[in-house]
């Protein structure tokens, strides 16, 4: 293993980690401010990549297609919490699983039924088609390269909004105290729609810049959705920066075992066994770090006290 | 009181003459019709679908059920269309863990099954029934025809990749059961994985000299998209499933000229593929996929059948499947004593016609290819 493949998967993992980011944040703002648990986060995650393609394939701009994902997928939310999840926030946990599940049925059936069942086309721009030479001479696609600056950016941004201005104030006091905040004067449905459509709108932000490289297609935000939650439950539910953290980690931790692990038993046994052990085991690394750290701290690394 | 009976003499004489007639035959496809492999299961029913309205023949009754790529919930529609439906014959699954579901006790309680896509293992050797046919290929087919197209291209290094469960694991093992050289690197990767960074990186550190990979649907989408992009280059080869109509047009540029193993292509030269290229895009609006072309090729086995036997007399009726007489949309077609085809095997390029992308066949990979499985089946 040389050091260059070693840090070529080092950025593989980082950008696998910042996409995860921008699915968790969302989550786990409206988790930590309106207490609803939205399973179908991903179904926005796949309203972007849908608006991406869609509009990138007219108009043949892919800046444009990513504006159209971020509409899409923002109104979309507006839409969803003001139709349907505005009825789950005094309901328990379970009635807001079953109408989000619900809500992903509808809109992935509703997604085929406008975008018919197969794949839909999406490249990366021709100007972030190649590969770019780093420092070093790590060859590595500079359009994944431009995934990680975005997606600092957008951390960056995140945490600038959440820490500095009145709607983040205004967040944070959401999330430590929904009463007294409404009590003060705050119109509480507002906040929460806009929370619902900024979350919405960073899934369908992540949908378009991942559908670029992946396949668009119906039911592909379940998947992520999945590693979304650990990430959260990792980070601590509502922490914006412990879903950068835990993000990462997840990422890293997939990424580095995919390629670490099989290398790892093939010093101890031969190399079919080895390479199917390590990559039994490569799939279940991210739930023991969950499992890991949720028994060290139950409230995950960033969490309140519980 | 006089006109009931006449009537009911009417009825009876024509109960008595029915089984003279052509007897109908109904036949329950249980197949994937949503979520992400929703495109396999159209095409296949859309196929069959076609041929059936092309014989004109209306003793066929079409019963369709969409299993939503669960193993339980194709039991139950099993369940349900032996039990209350009265099939007579069931057929459709695209996915080797559903037909493992369902073909076993669907044999069992006496039922024709026709397999118009899975193809795994374990019913094609030990486990193979009188009453199972498929018609499309036993999987490990087309994972070994792009074994032994890679000798014939002169590869000596072949990084291989698969998903990690049985069926990629029958396909690293049909690969390397015909090809010859050595094996730069073997990934298992995860069911369902969307980004390939990791392994693309493996393949480019492995000195490798081609690479073959088994990722179905969306998976494949992801890796040819990422494997263009990150300028490695070495050839890629695959079976057809990631290169088949609906796909190609998702992965776009980053597909053309990679070479793929297929039992069938559009331009397979004979009259009834003519036919189903030409009145499948009449009705449908699209190109076929070799799903659609195993859908049309199970319903023709079954009017041709249909035409010799009646379904009651389960003998007479297995004899003229096992004939296979009727015209395949692949040309030669016959079946092994385990009840699976015995076929060509092609090599086929992905081209760019107009500005649809599409295969051409280049060469044969196989000639009258039988599967490895055939002996341990006591038929």
């Amino acid at each position: 293993m040389s050091p260059i493949l070693f840090i070529e998967q080092l950025l593989n993992g980082l950008q696998f980690g910042i996409m995860l980011f921008l699915m968790a944040s969302g989550l786990t703002l409206v988790f930590g401010v309106m207490g609803l648990i939205n399973l179908a986060h991903g179904s926005l995650f796949m309203i972007g990549a849908f608006a991406a393609a869609a509009v990138a394939g007219w108009s043949g701009s892919f800046l444009l297609g990513l504006a159209a994902a971020l509409a899409a997928a923002a109104a979309a939310g507006v839409i969803i919490e003001t139709v349907v999840i505005r009825r789950l926030y005094n309901r328990d946990h379970l009635d807001q699983v079953l109408a989000t599940f619900a809500l992903i049925l509808i809109l992935s059936e509703g997604t085929r039924w406008l975008f018919g069942s197969f794949p839909l086309y999406l490249e990366r721009p021709s100007w972030l088609a190649g590969p770019v030479t780093l420092p070093g001479g790590i060859e590595y696609s500079s359009y994944r390269l431009a995934l990680i600056v975005v997606g600092l950016a957008i951390a960056a941004g995140l945490f600038f909004l959440v820490t500095h201005t009145r709607l983040g104030d205004r967040i944070r006091a959401g999330e430590s105290d929904r009463e007294m905040i409404a009590a003060l004067g705050v119109d509480i449905s507002k906040l929460y729609t806009i929370v619902f459509a900024l979350g919405a709108a960073l899934a369908g932000l992540a949908g378009a810049l991942v559908g670029a490289i992946q396949s668009v297609q119906v039911g592909m935000g379940e998947p992520v959705l999945i590693l979304a939650f650990v990430v959260i439950v990792i980070g601590g539910i509502g922490s914006i920066k412990g879903a950068l953290i835990g993000a990462l980690l997840v990422g890293l931790t997939d990424t580095l075992g995919r390629f670490l692990l099989p290398i790892l038993f093939g010093t101890v046994m031969d190399p079919a066994s080895a390479t199917a052990v390590g990559s039994a085991l490569a799939s279940m690394a991210i739930y023991m770090l969950m499992a890991l750290v949720l028994l060290i701290r139950p409230q995950g690394l960033f969490g309140g006290a519980p | 009181m006089r006109m009931k009976s006449l009537a009911l003499a009417a009825a009876l004489s024509l109960s008595v003459t029915l089984p003279a007639a052509a007897e109908p035959v109904k036949v329950g496809m249980i197949t994937t019709l949503s979520g992400g492999g929703a495109g396999l299961g159209i095409d296949v029913r859309d196929g069959f679908m076609l041929a059936v309205k092309n014989s004109g023949n209306t003793d066929l009754e079409l019963v369709v059920e969409d299993d939503q790529q669960k193993p339980d919930i194709a039991v139950q529609l099993a369940d349900k269309m032996i039990q209350s439906e009265k099939v007579d014959i069931l057929t459709g699954i695209i996915w080797s863990n559903l037909a493992m579901a369902v073909v076993p006790a669907a044999t069992a309680q006496g039922k024709f099954y026709l397999s118009p896509n899975a193809g795994p293992s374990a019913l094609a050797g030990k486990g193979c029934h009188e009453n199972y046919f498929n018609v499309a290929w036993q999987n490990d087919n087309l994972h070994e025809a792009a074994g032994a197209y890679a000798n014939d291209a002169g590869f000596k290094n072949s990084f291989i990749l698969a998903p990690n469960y049985p069926a990629g694991k029958d396909a690293l093992t049909g690969y390397k059961r015909f090809y010859k050289g050595d094996v730069a690197g073997e990934i298992y990767t995860q069911l369902g994985q969307n980004d390939y960074a990791a392994e693309i990186a493996q393949i480019r550190a492995s000195g490798a000299d081609s690479v073959f990979f088994f990722l179905p649907g969306g998976m494949g989408i992801a890796f040819m998209k990422q494997y263009a992009a990150s300028g490695v280059g070495m050839p890629l080869i695959g079976p057809a499933f990631s290169f088949d109509q609906g796909i190609l047009q998702a992965v776009g540029e980053a597909a053309l000229g990679v070479k793929n193993t297929s039992q069938w292509n559009k331009d397979i030269d004979n009259p009834a593929n003519k036919a189903f290229v030409e009145s499948f895009q009449a009705e449908y609006g699209r190109l076929p996929s070799l799903y659609a072309s195993q859908g049309f090729d199970t319903a023709n086995l079954i009017l041709s059948a249909m035409g010799k036997a009646s379904v009651g007399d389960a003998d007479a009726f297995r004899a003229a499947l096992e004939e296979a007489d009727f015209d395949s949309v692949r040309g030669s077609f016959k079946f092994a004593s385990n009840h699976h085809p015995v076929q060509d095997i092609y090599v086929r390029e992905v081209i760019k016609e107009g500005d649809v992308f599409t295969n051409k066949i280049i060469g044969t990979a196989l000639k009258d290819h039988a599967d490895a499985y055939a002996a341990e089946c006591k038929l």
